[in-house]
């Protein structure tokens, strides 16, 4: 614990002398306060973002679209996942292509998805679906086929039908495994809708950090740029210990 | 082998009485062309949103034939491949103290951790406000993309070599440039290319949505480009030869992947 606690000393330290020694260079005249905002005026800036209503409803707007293309993938996803693994044979053909997806830049399909939907809600949360579908579809297979074989056994001895075998043995026993894929999509989700907000001006937090720019607002740019990678960390950490207390021990 | 320890549960396929892998994956590639020609043909979407395959076929070769394609692709390369060098430098330069020091590793992670999962795309503001809105912004971008991966895997990397082999080097009494060479370098060779593939995929996205974004060269220019002037086969062309690129290298390097 006292480690711990010197750890996280250790690191605000740390950001606290980057950010005296960026204060320091833009004060100087080194760097010019149009390029990096100096630290001390982010507390404005905040509050001015507060202020013009673009911190709380941004922040909420981008949530939901997280959360809808996460249900979407959910719903679609853990079917399809399990689906894969009641036929082996179809398991066998599209495990390698999902795998590969899932590997592959499918965000950069985005103008396709502006194509087709327009410019609105549908395609940023298309491409969050589409971006948390995969570790959905994957995690499930892959939890499913993970059921140790003892308890399928048991419910054999027990002579259930296979429904119930499903129901009430491998899907139970595969929900933690399953849990780590809902995770996955959720952070995928989330890290690809603020970025189409940013790239297409429209939505949420990703908007904010643009229209910021093309406003010149620097200091307020910078502090849209931190809650970001601050909300993308709470997040992650949230679902992390979420994870860990879900799991059995 | 992972798929016979659920075979009991179904019938057909235990007996291998199902249609082959390659059917199947023949069945959907034809059904899905076959969808893509039918919604074209049939005028539910308007306009050219789901252009014929013939047009985005012909779009294709016409890409392929045009000198400004290779232009723009030489301008993609450069920025990738430059910003990916820096970002893995700079990377592997701050993964391996933060690995080999533990104390400063731990105190560094929370931050690493909230950097990489932050989309880097919205760095690309302060990447252009620095650089302006030319090549040097895109190639920022893509070292900022790759940087992260390769700090996380580079720190775990280092974490995990056997403290018996540095004991072993020590003992022989290497000099810092043997120990580095010898002994880290082997033993860090698994989790330097799962960063290369990690950052140089990461690398490819960043460059091409930042030059999407806002650019006067390159091939996701060139896609947005075609997309406000609604030649949307065209488009389609370019972003499949994007994919044909970045699967291409991802392959590439996995095959550097040492087995075992």
């Amino acid at each position: 614990m006292n480690r711990r606690l010197a750890t996280a000393l250790a690191g605000l330290a740390g950001v606290a002398v980057v950010a005296t020694l960026l204060e320091a260079v833009v004060r100087s005249g080194w760097i010019s306060p149009l390029v990096i905002a100096p630290p001390s005026a982010l507390g404005r800036a905040f509050a001015k973002l507060w202020a013009e209503g673009f911190l709380a409803e941004p922040f909420a707007l981008t949530l939901g679209q997280a959360l809808a293309a996460t249900s979407a993938a959910t719903l679609v996803g853990i079917p399809w996942g399990y689906l894969l693994w009641r036929r082996p044979a179809l398991g066998a053909a599209y495990e390698p292509w999902i795998g590969a997806a899932f590997a592959a830049p499918t965000i950069l399909l985005f103008p396709l998805f502006l194509v087709i939907f327009g410019r609105g809600y549908a395609t940023t949360i298309f491409v969050g679906f589409v971006a948390a579908v995969i570790p959905v579809v994957l995690k499930t297979r892959e939890a499913l086929i993970g059921v140790p074989r003892v308890l399928l056994d048991v419910g054999r001895s027990f002579r259930l039908s296979e429904r119930a075998l499903v129901r009430r043995i491998a899907f139970p026993a595969a929900v933690p495994a399953i849990f780590t894929g809902l995770r996955l999509a959720l952070i995928y989700a989330l890290v690809n809708i603020i970025g189409m907000e940013f790239l297409i001006d429209f939505g949420g937090l990703g908007r904010i950090v643009s229209e910021m720019y093309f406003r010149y607002e620097i200091a307020g740019m910078y502090a849209a740029i931190l809650l970001i990678v601050a909300v993308s960390w709470l997040v992650l950490a949230a679902l992390g210990r979420l994870e860990t207390w879900l799991r059995p021990r | 082998m992972a798929e016979t320890a659920l075979a009991p549960l179904s019938k057909g396929a235990a007996e291998g009485g199902g249609i082959s892998v390659l059917r199947i994956r023949t069945i959907t590639i034809v059904a899905c062309l076959a969808g893509w020609e039918l919604l074209a043909r049939s005028g539910l979407l308007y306009g050219e949103v789901v252009p014929p395959l013939e047009k985005v076929g012909a779009a294709f070769v016409e890409l392929l034939l045009d000198a400004d394609t290779y232009r723009h692709l030489a301008v993609t390369a450069w920025e990738v491949g430059a910003g990916f060098a820096i970002g893995f430098a700079a990377g592997v330069a701050i993964g391996v103290p933060m690995g080999s020091r533990r104390f400063l590793g731990d105190a560094l992670v929370p931050y690493v951790n909230g950097f990489a999962t932050a989309p880097k795309i919205v760095f690309l503001p302060i990447a252009m406000l620095a650089f302006g809105t030319g090549i040097t912004s895109k190639l920022a971008l893509g070292a900022l993309s790759a940087f992260f991966p390769v700090v996380i895997n580079t720190m775990a990397g280092v974490r995990q070599i056997d403290p018996v082999l540095v004991k072993v080097g020590r003992s022989f009494r290497l000099t810092p440039l043997q120990m580095a060479t010898r002994i880290y370098l082997p033993a860090l060779r698994r989790s330097l290319v799962t960063s290369m593939r990690l950052g140089f995929g990461l690398a490819v996205v960043g460059v091409l949505l930042a030059e999407i974004k806002l650019s006067a060269a390159g091939l996701g220019h060139l896609a947005i480009e075609h997309y406000n002037n609604f030649r949307v086969p065209q488009m389609y062309a370019v972003l499949i030869l994007v994919f044909v690129i970045a699967v291409g290298a991802n392959g590439l390097m996995a095959r550097l992947m040492p087995r075992h």
